[in-house]
């Protein structure tokens, strides 16, 4: 679900400390570094790297093509292989029979069987394209946010992470205690009290 | 500063707080909200209110969907002990209107529909529909942001306590 969806999912992040100045330019460097490549061509299942909004499918940061007025936008790439178990157990069950024809033996060991099972998904993985999955990104960078179009787990922490790597800055999510504690304006009395908090019964 | 896993599981009651007394405050309290937002002509509960209730070992959730769902059962579910954790909202500005539902856990925000935006018909045309985007879904977070910022103001006030839990009990149980 995209930012220009007609609905979509955010998930609130505020950003921690300061990038080197030149900002776009140290975005644009590090968003480079870390754009997604592809792994048609590879035994690699899974994949992740930043992408342009724009154009998902070619990566390009030149320039200022990522910023839109006061905001930073560029999407994340997770492209992922997904072979179906039906057509690994076809292959699997294949090679096996050729190995204990090969070999003239009734039975394979564990381990045997797990190397056939490896080799059969590595070999499947050159054959099958991975399925690219695009989540936007919108960073404010002097209001210090940012939205990410998705409240998936596994997207979520992979943004987390590759944002950390590239560049250098901790994101920190926004749920209710972060929420209270950075957004709400609070007094340093008022924290006090927020962190020794606990639930409300609201039966008599 | 608390670990954020820590912080995220020991006070996610506050979104699940926030999120009942919300529900509290546009049953019982529309000027409230008007005080808050002056350009907020209509709040409501959309489609869809989600609420559990933890006994124990067990949990229980009632779904209550639908447009012009009848809240009570919702209502029932409050006097057992459940708290909303999660709530479909309709917004309305003007002759605009905003959708979204909140997750009380983690005050994600899904299913966020905005009012019609301009269509993009060329290239040059992004920038400026980003933009406009970015501005309506900006209308409804500030408004979620400053509800949320007056529910702590008065959770971590003697208020809520004294003045606020007595009448959200006369609500449930009237």
């Amino acid at each position: 679900m995209g930012l220009l969806s007609s609905s979509v999912s955010i998930t609130r992040y505020r950003v921690k400390d300061y990038l080197e100045e030149p900002v776009i330019e140290t975005v644009a460097a590090a968003l480079k570094q870390n754009s997604i490549s592809e792994i048609d061509d590879h035994a690699s299942e899974i994949t992740a790297g930043w992408t342009s909004f724009n154009n998902p499918y070619q990566p390009n940061f030149e320039g200022s093509s990522f910023v839109f007025g006061t905001y930073l936008v560029f999407s994340l790439r997770i492209d992922k292989k997904s072979i179906p178990s039906k057509i690994i157990q076809k292959y699997y069950t294949i090679e096996m029979a050729k190995k204990l024809e090969a070999t003239g033996r009734r039975y394979l060991s564990k381990s045997e069987k797990e190397m056939i099972k490896d080799h059969v998904i590595n070999v499947l993985s050159l054959r099958i394209p991975a399925t690219p999955n695009i989540y936007d990104v919108l960073w404010n960078y002097e209001g210090e946010s940012l939205w990410f179009f998705s409240n998936l787990k596994a997207a979520n922490q992979e943004l987390e992470s590759l944002f950390s790597k590239s560049l250098k800055l901790t994101l920190i999510r926004l749920f209710p205690y972060t929420t209270a504690q950075l957004t709400a304006e609070l007094s340093d009395s008022e924290l006090d009290v927020l962190a020794k908090l606990t639930p409300t019964k609201f039966t008599e | 500063m608390l670990d954020v896993a820590v912080a995220y599981n020991r006070f996610k009651f506050l979104g699940d707080e926030f999120l009942t007394w919300l529900w509290f405050i546009i049953a019982n309290d529309p000027e409230y909200l008007k005080n808050l937002s002056p350009d907020l002509s209509f709040l409501e509960i959309g489609n869809r209110i989600v609420l559990e209730n933890r006994h124990h070992q067990t949990v229980e959730n009632i779904t209550i969907k639908g447009d012009d769902a009848n809240l009570e059962e919702g209502i029932l579910a409050l006097r057992k002990g459940a708290v909303v954790i999660e709530m479909n909202l309709c917004f309305k500005s003007g002759d605009q209107e905003w959708r979204f539902t909140i997750k009380g856990e983690s005050l994600n925000i899904s299913s966020f529909k905005t009012p019609f935006s301009g269509p993009i018909e060329t290239a040059e045309d992004v920038e400026g529909a980003v933009i406009e985007k970015v501005y309506l879904y900006d209308q409804a977070i500030q408004l979620v942001d400053n509800l949320f910022k007056n529910f702590m103001k008065i959770r971590i006030s003697n208020h809520w306590q004294n003045k606020v839990i007595p009448l959200i009990k006369k609500w449930i149980y009237t």
